[in-house]
């Protein structure tokens, strides 16, 4: 188990997501021999290169192939590896994407395939380097778990978990470099499982990724207006927490959605689908991006832009909130 | 030279090709792949009577061209794996024989496939953890020339060479149609050998129809650190005069006159 110590927190806050997961990876792989990484190309944005260095044998750069990475995988998975695959997010889970389906899904093989830099992260990159639809599309897929940590620590206590866990998983690092820590000291994580990191009594903010840290940036204006915000972290988004729904639902007078993601097919609407499901009479907001393609700019102007960002996220809530009557 | 061993391959390459021809019967106007299953049927007697040693050395067999799946459940009948019973439930409603292979460990079926072009990368993760594991076992992937329409095959063709995985041993049913027709229409694949070969891999030509080529050429294979293409010719529809380079025959049903007409034929042969 990884050490959640102070000065971890900080290193990985300054490093982000995705190099904390080749960095703990690395540390990991010395107790998981049946463990192999491979890669498209992208060893070194995924903080891989000690792991490169450190485990040969289990390290596979395919090159720039992402189908060809993933049906690699399979075999492996087949021959009883525990295999994580990683590239940039749209790649990883669009450039092969019925790979991941038929080859993962269909034969619910042990490969977890790690999409980084999702989100609006690769900010000046531009929408082919987003990862606007890599909760969707993966949520699709029968037996895919699929899990967005809301910040560095919980990428460690995802990645070990899915190390032991059975079966395909799509892991969606979001955030960059100096994204600052929901979780600052150990906590008990659970796949399938949302954290309460907020406690209120007006409105249920269920939030994924990033957008965790960002709507409890929010709930400090919303606390100054009066309204007490509970915040879920719901870092696993297949299959949902049904019984932290079912509270969120019955207990509040709002529930909000928040997520760095387009809202056709993500927690939005995963939440709407619940909500459809039990016939739930609390009011749903979904707060995400577009379905358009947007001009491209850094990620904390982008965030800001979407209206992601806390000040937009606490007016929205608290527009909404007033409609309650 | 093995001589007995010949007689049994193509006496199950005779066997698989009638079951086929009932499976495609039995399935009725849901229709099989019946053309490009009779031409990998040489290919696939030796591989299944002659060469693999699945429970012992632990070989793979990966059906990277997924459509033909009956070739495979009539190659399971051959060596006992599922009976002649199970073989004729082939495309039944809710059955475990549909039209493309889906994994069923029980039996021998290691993928499932029919998403085409993916069987090679599969067939180099599964070498791959072999060679990790040091064992004896060799992965053998029959690919359609078809699927080498995809660019999911060159990845992997140009990964294997790098991981000197001698132990991957692609084999092609080059039989020279696919779904729309004629490959110089479609993707032109003239040079298809040597585009193999310009990658590092070793690459045989061979007759895909004659058992005893087959059976010495597979049987022969270096360890010399290079993956292995057999580029086997072959006949869609392959011995069955009506059906024999006609690429109607990719997908198709049979009456009962044709089936008749069909097994006669082979029967004959």
């Amino acid at each position: 188990m990884t050490n959640i110590s102070n000065e971890n927190v900080a290193l990985w806050s300054r490093i982000s997501s995705r190099k904390t997961f080749g960095l703990v990876l690395d540390e990991l792989a010395y107790e998981h021999p049946e463990l192999m990484v491979l890669v498209a190309d992208v060893a070194d944005s995924a903080g891989l290169g000690d792991f490169e260095k450190h485990h040969p044998e289990q390290f596979l750069n395919v090159g720039i192939a992402e189908q060809n990475m993933i049906a690699i995988a399979a075999g492996l998975a087949k021959s009883g590896y525990k295999v994580f695959a990683v590239s940039f997010a749209p790649f990883a889970s669009m450039r092969c994407f019925e790979v991941l389906r038929t080859y993962l899904g269909y034969m619910n093989l042990d490969v977890t395939v790690v999409g980084i830099a999702s989100g609006l992260s690769m900010g000046t990159g531009g929408n082919t380097h987003y990862g606007l639809e890599d909760l969707a599309l993966p949520r699709t897929i029968p037996n895919m778990t699929v899990v967005s940590p809301a910040d560095c620590t919980e990428t460690v206590k995802a990645t070990e978990a899915l190390l032991e866990h059975k079966g395909p998983a799509y892991l969606r690092l979001t955030g960059v470099n100096g994204n600052q820590p929901v979780y600052k000291e150990d906590y008990d994580f659970r796949l399938g499982k949302a954290a309460k990191v907020r406690e209120g009594t007006d409105v249920a903010i269920i939030a994924t990724g990033t957008m965790v840290y960002e709507s409890l940036r929010a709930t400090r204006k919303l606390q100054k207006e009066g309204i007490s915000c509970a915040i879920l972290d719901m870092s696993t988004v297949k299959p949902l927490d049904e019984e932290a729904l079912e509270e969120a639902f019955d207990s509040y007078r709002l529930v909000v959605t928040v997520e760095e993601h387009t809202l056709i097919g993500g927690l939005g609407s995963a939440a709407a689908e619940y909500k459809a499901r039990y016939g739930k009479k609390t009011k749903l907001e979904m707060i995400g991006l577009p379905d358009s393609f947007e001009k491209a700019g850094t990620y904390a102007w982008m965030l800001d832009n979407q209206r992601l960002s806390a000040r937009h996220l606490a007016d929205r809530i608290l527009e909404v909130y007033k409609t309650l009557g | 030279m093995n001589t007995e061993l010949i007689a049994c391959m193509k006496k199950a390459a005779g066997n698989m090709r009638r079951n086929m021809l009932e499976m495609t019967l039995h399935a009725g106007a849901n229709g099989a792949h019946i053309g490009g299953a009779l031409s990998a049927a040489d290919l696939m007697a030796v591989l299944y009577c002659g060469i693999m040693d699945r429970k012992g050395k632990g070989d793979h067999f990966v059906l990277s061209k997924g459509h033909c799946a009956l070739v495979q459940y009539a190659a399971l009948c051959e060596t006992g794996a599922i009976s002649k019973e199970e073989l004729m439930t082939f495309e039944d409603n809710g059955g475990i024989f549909p039209a493309h292979p889906v994994m069923n460990d029980a039996i021998g079926i290691e993928l499932s496939s029919g998403s085409l072009g993916l069987g090679l990368g599969f067939g180099i993760g599964l070498a791959l953890a072999d060679k990790k594991k040091h064992t004896e076992a060799r992965t053998y992937v029959l690919l359609g020339n078809g699927e080498c329409n995809e660019g999911s095959i060159w990845e992997a063709v140009m990964q294997a060479p790098k991981l000197k995985l001698d132990n991957l041993i692609g084999i092609l049913d080059n039989n020279h149609l696919q779904l729309d027709g004629a490959p110089e229409s479609i993707v032109p694949q003239s040079n298809i050998a040597e585009n193999f070969r310009s990658f590092g891999w070793e690459v045989i030509e061979i007759d895909g129809h004659d058992i005893r080529t087959i059976y010495e050429t597979l049987s022969h294979l270096e360890q010399d650190g290079r993956p292995k293409m057999i580029v086997a010719d072959t006949i869609k529809g392959k011995g069955v005069s009506f059906m024999e380079n006609q690429v109607r025959y990719h997908h198709a049903g049979l009456t009962q006159e044709q089936f008749e007409q069909a097994m006669e034929e082979l029967n004959n042969d």
